[in-house]
């Protein structure tokens, strides 16, 4: 979907992005991860060519974007910004019509593609006629994305998008974002700086440091398989958090026992992470769960402590760094 | 106080026609210098936000033009743009470029970075993200700029009258010139309100959410230009001739009112400073001009002076005036001052106008030179029995003779000598002196008088026979008034006098006043 080859950007003597390459499928993921100074959101600019490269191809569904008009190549690609970027002096309605006005869109269109997507976002037609200064920082980010969203580009661009929220919006946003089934259809490229958040919203994780790509692969395969010491290192400080985060039910299945008391009808699915599990034996540590494997159709009632000893187990087995 | 106020207010209605009139022309210059200002303002202001390393030296060049005085600006303008509205147009759109400039930058460089980014990354190309995001934003900045040039316009076209634009600076500077309070307040007072009106009304428009500014900025262009309209609707009407009159002369009975009054004289007429008057007149944008007859500038320029066939201006016989304290205080002081008398006749004046309004030499040479000739000069003393302080109006003759008494009171006695030369009109001069800022300056019977004493119509009928009786008026008068004291009339007569070009005077057969109004009515 998204092919990038030896881009280089340079400022001065600085190499802000140093040969990176990279690729993108269709529908995924993919998060530009590090500390700042590290070439992501310059990398990010260059995707809508907000920042021209100095050299290096990029490609979006084969075609390359720097022959493009920038202008009609940036109305196809959605972009949110850490602060959101919304007009001041544009309604929301407005703000959200920027793009369907650029591509002539009739009025009854845009209309109803604001309504659709206002539902979606859990935000009521009330609001089309405030300004963004009237709004919360959720709502306002919320507007942000509609706004990128609305012309249905089939790329999305975000760069740090929830940075700006505190953490108890952050992660009820984030847990919109997971749900929302306009997402799951986009490819999408976000910046963070945020481990947890990439690792909670990433299919993929490029690790970068000093303008170059130092690891690129899924939030798993960092955490266990990581290329370096930079890539440990900067995974170290949350490391348990993260590694609940990273590894699913099928992960450790084989290594899950079955008590065979289904105390109720309702399951997990296997694709569920072990933080997730985690937080639905917060409020009864004493229950068991069911869950559901889907793909050779097993299903499992567990409890906490066989929970936690299927995931040492499974830890033990992995290459020790 | 309650006297004042009714006399103020009966003045003013009197000359409502004219105050209407000027305070049209007034709106009109302002408006039409800011509409083009904003015109060209508002551009550079975008460009140069575009190009950074030019905002420096443009901002730099705005802000040099409005640090140079306003009356100087009038100045350069006239030899490039002549006389009347267009110089004052331009020199008031200078005035008002650099707010316009400078918050036009500040605003759009003062839009959110993330906002711009926003409206790039959505699509907009660059005449979309201005005209869609950046110049809506910066609208409260700009309309601030937009306010203070406004008010700056205001003010300073006042002075606008100085090249005859006319605007409410006309009633302003007569007043200064005739010592009328009254007809500076009628000037200054609809000006400051005007100032006070639009500063107002531009700060409820910048108050405007968003939403109402884009109305608002639509419907601005419009109001600008019927605004700048009403300056057209007062010059609306002209004549054969036109006559270039001071605002002084324009308030005199022994002026225009005589004129219209005693000959019947309706003429079209411009209000301008004698400054730029007589230039105007070779220079044809004028044809009859009120001028003084021993003006040096009547021969350099090829003017003749039309006889006053009516008798309708007094003897301006010139004298020293002094603070009676003064001459206490300083006993030699009368003397000296009298060496002077009887010694500069009509044409000699004339000739030493001539030398530094034409020739541009400087007063002190022309005084020297003069005294030299007389063998009335003496080297300095370098005395220090006191200072004399000794004052001038602000023309080319008052800074001769100032100069001459500075010489002869160093020559002859032991005092100094400041001299405070340049003060204004016949009443900043006047009051310097009754304020006991000056001790001395040179004045005129008629402007005693007329200006300072404003003798009723009857008195000034009987004076008018003959010069003595006028001088012995104003002596009287000023001693019991303000103990000031005449001293000897020095012996010219700068008395007011109509003037025109030589040759079209000879074409036209115009050799008095009462010729001049005959032609006129001729069809």
């Amino acid at each position: 979907m998204i092919k990038v080859e030896h881009l280089v950007k340079t400022y001065g003597d600085i190499k802000a992005v140093n040969d990176i390459s990279f690729e993108v499928d269709k529908g995924e993921n993919m998060v530009l991860l590090g500390t700042s100074g590290c070439g992501k959101t310059t990398t990010l600019k260059i995707l809508n060519r907000l920042i021209e490269p100095n050299s290096g191809t990029i490609s979006i569904d084969g075609k390359n974007i720097l022959e493009q008009p920038p202008e009609l190549l940036r109305r196809g690609i959605g972009y949110v910004l850490q602060n959101n970027g919304l007009f001041p002096h544009y309604t929301v309605a407005e703000n959200i019509a920027i793009v369907p006005n650029l591509l002539k869109w009739d009025k009854a269109k845009t209309q109803k593609r604001i309504d659709e997507l206002l539902e979606k976002l859990h935000l009521t037609k009330d609001y089309l006629n405030a300004y963004p200064t009237e709004l919360s920082g959720g709502q306002q980010q919320r507007i942000g994305l509609a706004r990128a969203l609305v012309a249905n580009p089939p790329v999305l661009l975000m760069d740090e998008p929830f940075g700006a929220l505190d953490n108890v919006t952050r992660s009820k946003i984030h847990d919109e974002f997971k749900a929302l089934d306009e997402l799951k259809r986009k490819t999408i490229i976000m910046v963070t700086h945020d481990v947890q958040e990439a690792f909670e919203l990433a299919d993929r994780i490029a690790l970068m440091d000093k303008g170059k790509i130092v690891q690129i692969g899924t939030p798993a395969e960092l955490l266990f398989n990581p290329v370096n010491d930079f890539v440990s290192g900067f995974l170290q400080d949350q490391r348990l958090q993260l590694e609940f985060k990273s590894i699913k039910l099928t992960d450790i299945w084989e290594h899950l026992s079955d008590t065979g008391k289904k105390t109720n009808t309702s399951s997990l699915p296997a694709e569920t992470g072990v933080w997730d599990v985690l937080e639905n034996f917060k409020f009864y540590p004493n229950e068991t769960l069911n869950i559901l494997n889907q793909q050779n159709k097993e299903f499992k009632s567990i409890t906490f402590e066989q929970l936690m000893l299927a995931f040492s187990k499974y830890k033990n087995l992995q290459p020790h760094e | 106080m309650n006297e004042q106020q009714q006399t103020l207010f009966q003045f003013m209605s009197q000359q409502a026609d004219k105050l209407g009139m000027q305070t049209l022309q007034h709106i009109g210059l302002t408006f039409i210098s800011l509409f083009i200002a904003v015109l060209i303002g508002l551009p550079i202001g975008v460009y140069i936000t575009r190009k950074k390393n030019l905002s420096g030296l443009v901002l730099g060049i705005a802000g040099v033009l409005q640090t140079i005085p306003s009356i100087a600006l009038l100045g350069f303008m006239i030899p490039l743009l002549g006389i009347g509205a267009k110089p004052a147009i331009v020199a008031l759109l200078l005035y008002a470029l650099l707010p316009i400039i400078r918050n036009t930058y500040t605003g759009i460089t003062g839009v959110d970075a993330a906002v711009k980014e926003a409206a790039v990354a959505m699509g907009m190309n660059k005449w979309q993200v201005l005209f869609k995001v950046e110049l809506p934003l910066a609208m409260p900045v700009i309309l601030a700029g937009i306010r203070t040039a406004t008010v700056i316009n205001v003010g300073v076209a006042t002075l606008a009258s100085y090249i005859a634009a006319g605007g409410l600076g006309e009633f302003i500077f007569g007043g200064i010139s005739l010592n009328n309070t009254n007809m500076i307040l009628a000037g200054a007072i609809p000006a400051a309100l005007l100032a006070i009106i639009f500063d107002f009304l531009l700060s409820l428009v910048q108050k405007l959410n968003f939403k109402k500014i884009r109305g608002a900025v639509k419907v601005a262009p419009i109001l600008l230009l019927l605004l700048s309209c009403l300056y057209f609707i007062p010059s609306a009407y002209g004549g054969k001739l036109t006559a270039g009159f001071t605002p002084e002369f324009m308030g005199r009975q022994d002026g225009n009112l005589g004129l219209r009054s005693k000959y019947g004289l309706k003429i079209h007429t411009i209000v301008i400073s004698d400054a730029v008057m007589y230039k105007a007149a070779q220079e044809k944008e004028l044809d009859v001009i009120s001028g003084y007859s021993t003006d040096g500038r009547l021969k350099a320029y090829n003017l003749v002076v039309l006889d006053d066939d009516k008798k309708i201006f007094p003897p301006y016989y010139a004298a020293p005036i002094v603070r009676t304290d003064a001459l206490d205080k300083f006993p030699d002081l009368e003397k000296t001052l009298n060496l002077l008398s009887g010694t500069i006749t009509d044409s000699i004046m004339t000739e030493l106008n001539y030398k530094t309004d034409y020739l541009h030499q400087t007063p002190e040479r022309v005084a020297k030179d003069f005294l030299v000739a007389k063998k009335l000069w003496k080297p300095e003393r370098g005395g220090n029995d006191g200072i004399v302080r000794i004052g001038s109006k602000i023309f080319g003759e008052q800074y001769i003779l100032a100069s001459m008494y500075s010489m002869l009171i160093k020559g002859y006695t032991n005092y100094d000598v400041t001299t405070k030369t340049g003060l204004g009109g016949t009443k900043i001069v006047f009051d310097a002196m009754t304020n006991n800022q000056i001790d001395v300056y040179p004045e005129y019977t008629g402007t005693g008088l007329l200006a300072i004493l404003q003798a009723p119509a009857k008195m000034v009928n009987a004076l008018q026979v003959s010069k003595d009786s006028t001088y012995n008026y104003v002596q009287k008068e000023f001693l019991k008034r303000y103990s000031i004291k005449w001293l000897k009339p020095i012996g010219f007569n700068n008395a007011y006098a109509l003037m025109m070009r030589e040759k079209q005077a000879k074409e036209l057969n115009i050799k008095t006043i009462s010729n001049l109004k005959r032609y006129l009515e001729s069809k």
